[in-house]
């Protein structure tokens, strides 16, 4: 008995271990290649950034002399180009937190109104959301610039906080329609029943509930805000009302470009939202995949 | 008339005012208007800068002469074949290796999970520092990759971005796969762990393993997905103005713009906002189609972008 078990178990054993090692290795040889061709251009910044400007303008693959002189003239604006760089940066704060705090605040109104108080016609409003999501920002570009002007609003960052807002509300709604499903309706009921008015209800009850969407998709907005080029540049020309992105690429075609600081401001620039995006991640992901795959 | 109305003064009011409830979504009196007080920011922002622009460009776009200069001149002939190519090519290649990815990030290990957030770094760096890397390391003298050519194999790398339209388009669509393809394959990876792991137990028992397993259990589970998925991206896609426009910027001789870049050059750099709203007009007969299937896809399908 135990010599048939060892007879039929033993042979394919071999085999299937050493289809295991291949495949290990197999899998090591993929990763070797996905961290080469994802670190590529990360590496590229960060060497240029750390190179003088000889160094720049050589075939060297690495900095002969690496140093952070770069970032120091970044921060301290010690070079024209940079000399409202934390005025821009500032300007790209400003524009992200009143860009969070706008669609949360509108796309968890109107998502209470359809979700929670069932209005009438409210998928209506849900299409008209999910239409503009649909709409590439880009495509809308030329008239926005116009009717910024014919709004008075040229040169202006409110004018780029009403753009992202509008791009970023259809998605709010979206997932604050899917996520308040999941907060049952006895609970507005209830405190209906004990004299809550409507707005109450929004307040004590439906906006903590909401919290994790709120945490998703305020990240969202955020990210969305700070790392939009093509409105930032169309409507912000004023040195002092331009963001980091703008003034960043006004140099990308000029003669003589400082590479290296635009490197190096381009890295100050991408930690924020990079921070953020790893902090935020796991809400992220479970905020863009609650739902998943039912279909 | 006024006889009629003493008689029936009860009963019409009643039924006048429960058709009104039925209106207002069964809301009586003050939480109907508290119901429209939430709507209204949303609604005034609507239609302030979604509308309005839209009827405005629809508006500014009207004339067809426009469409008859466009479809004469050269530049958007080649145009229309770059964001034909750009979507074709850039959406489905990407969509295909991240479809892969998603099925290689379901391994088990430590490592892979340090992997995948190391994989993810394209999409979480904004798109601007990255590509303005990518557009120095593509320099025929000092970039990057020449020199990794020269140093290894001591060839001269060519002239990626200025002198060969095809070059140029290609390093586009490979810039444009190396930052989307982390985010697909992120919402690959949840549709895959989404699918029940019994399934897949009962499918080795039935001897699906590997391949087989493959086809027979993920593809038809994912199929739906990845229709929404690919649909979606084309349309994202279709409206990407930073890739071609930090990478090769339209050029060798205007011959890599897409349609969101031509848009924006005819509209700015020669002044004609007609010209470009026509250019990104003329993107309708495939958008239309797309927004349509994609509205009725993400309402009843709830999948989640």
């Amino acid at each position: 008995m135990t010599a048939v078990t060892a007879n039929t178990a033993s042979p394919p054993q071999p085999n299937y271990k050493r289809r295991k090692v291949l495949g290990e290795a197999a899998a090591l040889g993929v990763a070797l290649i996905l961290i080469i061709w994802t670190l590529a251009p990360i590496y590229n910044i960060v060497m240029v950034a750390l190179s003088s400007h000889n160094d720049v303008f050589s075939d060297r693959l690495w900095p002969a002399d690496p140093s952070a002189d770069s970032f120091w003239i970044v921060l301290t604006q010690g070079y024209w180009y940079l000399e409202y760089f934390w005025h821009q940066y500032a300007n790209s704060i400003y524009i992200g937190f009143w860009t969070v705090f706008l669609t949360l605040f509108i796309g968890s109104m109107v998502s209470y109104s359809i979700g929670r108080m069932r209005i009438r016609h409210g998928w209506l409003l849900t299409n008209a959301a999910l239409m503009t999501y649909l709409v590439p920002a880009s495509f809308l570009a030329i008239p926005f610039y116009r009717i910024m002007q014919s709004y008075g609003l040229g040169n202006n960052v409110w004018s780029i906080i009403a753009v992202e807002v509008t791009f970023a509300t259809p998605y709010a709604i979206f997932i604050f329609q899917q996520y308040g499903r999941s907060i049952p309706f006895e609970l507005d009921e209830a405190a209906r029943i004990d004299g809550a008015s409507p707005i109450q209800v929004y307040f004590r009850i439906y906006l903590p509930l909401m919290a994790p969407a709120l945490v998703a998709v305020g990240t969202y907005a955020l990210l969305l805000a700070w790392n939009e080029y093509l409105y930032q540049f169309l409507l912000l020309s004023n040195k002092r009302s331009m963001t980091v992105p703008v003034a960043l690429a006004q140099f990308l075609n000029s003669d003589e470009s400082p590479w290296n600081y635009m490197m190096a401001t381009a890295i100050v620039y991408a930690i924020p939202p990079v921070v953020i995006y790893y902090l935020f991640r796991g809400r992220m992901t479970a905020g863009l995949t609650m739902g998943g795959v039912k279909g | 008339m006024a006889s009629v109305s003493v008689i029936e003064t009860g009963r019409p009011t009643l039924g006048w005012r429960s058709r009104l409830r039925g209106l207002r979504g069964g809301l009586q009196g003050s939480e109907y208007a508290w119901a429209i007080a939430f709507c209204i920011p949303y609604v005034a922002v609507f239609f302030a800068f979604v509308v309005y622009p839209v009827l405005y460009g629809l508006w500014l776009g009207h004339k067809p002469s426009l469409y008859i200069e466009l479809f004469n001149d050269p530049i958007y002939q080649q145009t229309l074949v770059n964001t034909v190519l750009y979507l074709v090519i850039g959406v489905n290649v990407k969509m295909f290796f991240a479809l892969l990815l998603s099925g290689f990030f379901m391994r088990k290990g430590w490592w892979v999970k340090g992997l995948l957030m190391i994989y993810v770094l394209p999409w979480a760096i904004p798109a601007l520092p990255t590509f303005i890397s990518i557009h120095w390391m593509l320099n025929t003298q000092w970039g990057l990759v020449n020199n990794v050519l020269w140093d290894t194999f001591h060839v001269d790398g060519p002239g990626w971005l200025d002198t060969s339209r095809w070059l140029a388009l290609g390093s586009v669509i490979v810039t444009y796969i190396w930052k989307n393809m982390p985010f697909w394959t992120v919402i690959l990876l949840a549709g895959r762990m989404a699918i029940p792991q019994e399934l897949y137990e009962a499918a080795e028992v039935d001897g699906a393993t590997g391949i087989k397993r493959f086809v027979h259990v993920s593809l038809p589970l994912l199929a739906n997905l990845y229709l929404v998925c690919t649909l979606l991206s084309t349309i994202f896609t279709l409206g990407d103005f930073n890739t071609a426009y930090f990478i090769s910027g339209g050029g060798p001789a205007l011959s890599t713009h897409v349609l969101a870049t031509l848009g924006i050059r005819d509209a700015f750099e020669i002044a004609r906002p007609e010209l470009g709203v026509a250019a990104v007009l003329s993107a309708l007969p495939l958008m239309i189609p797309l927004v349509i299937t994609l509205m009725h896809k993400l309402r009843t399908s709830e999948v989640q972008l």
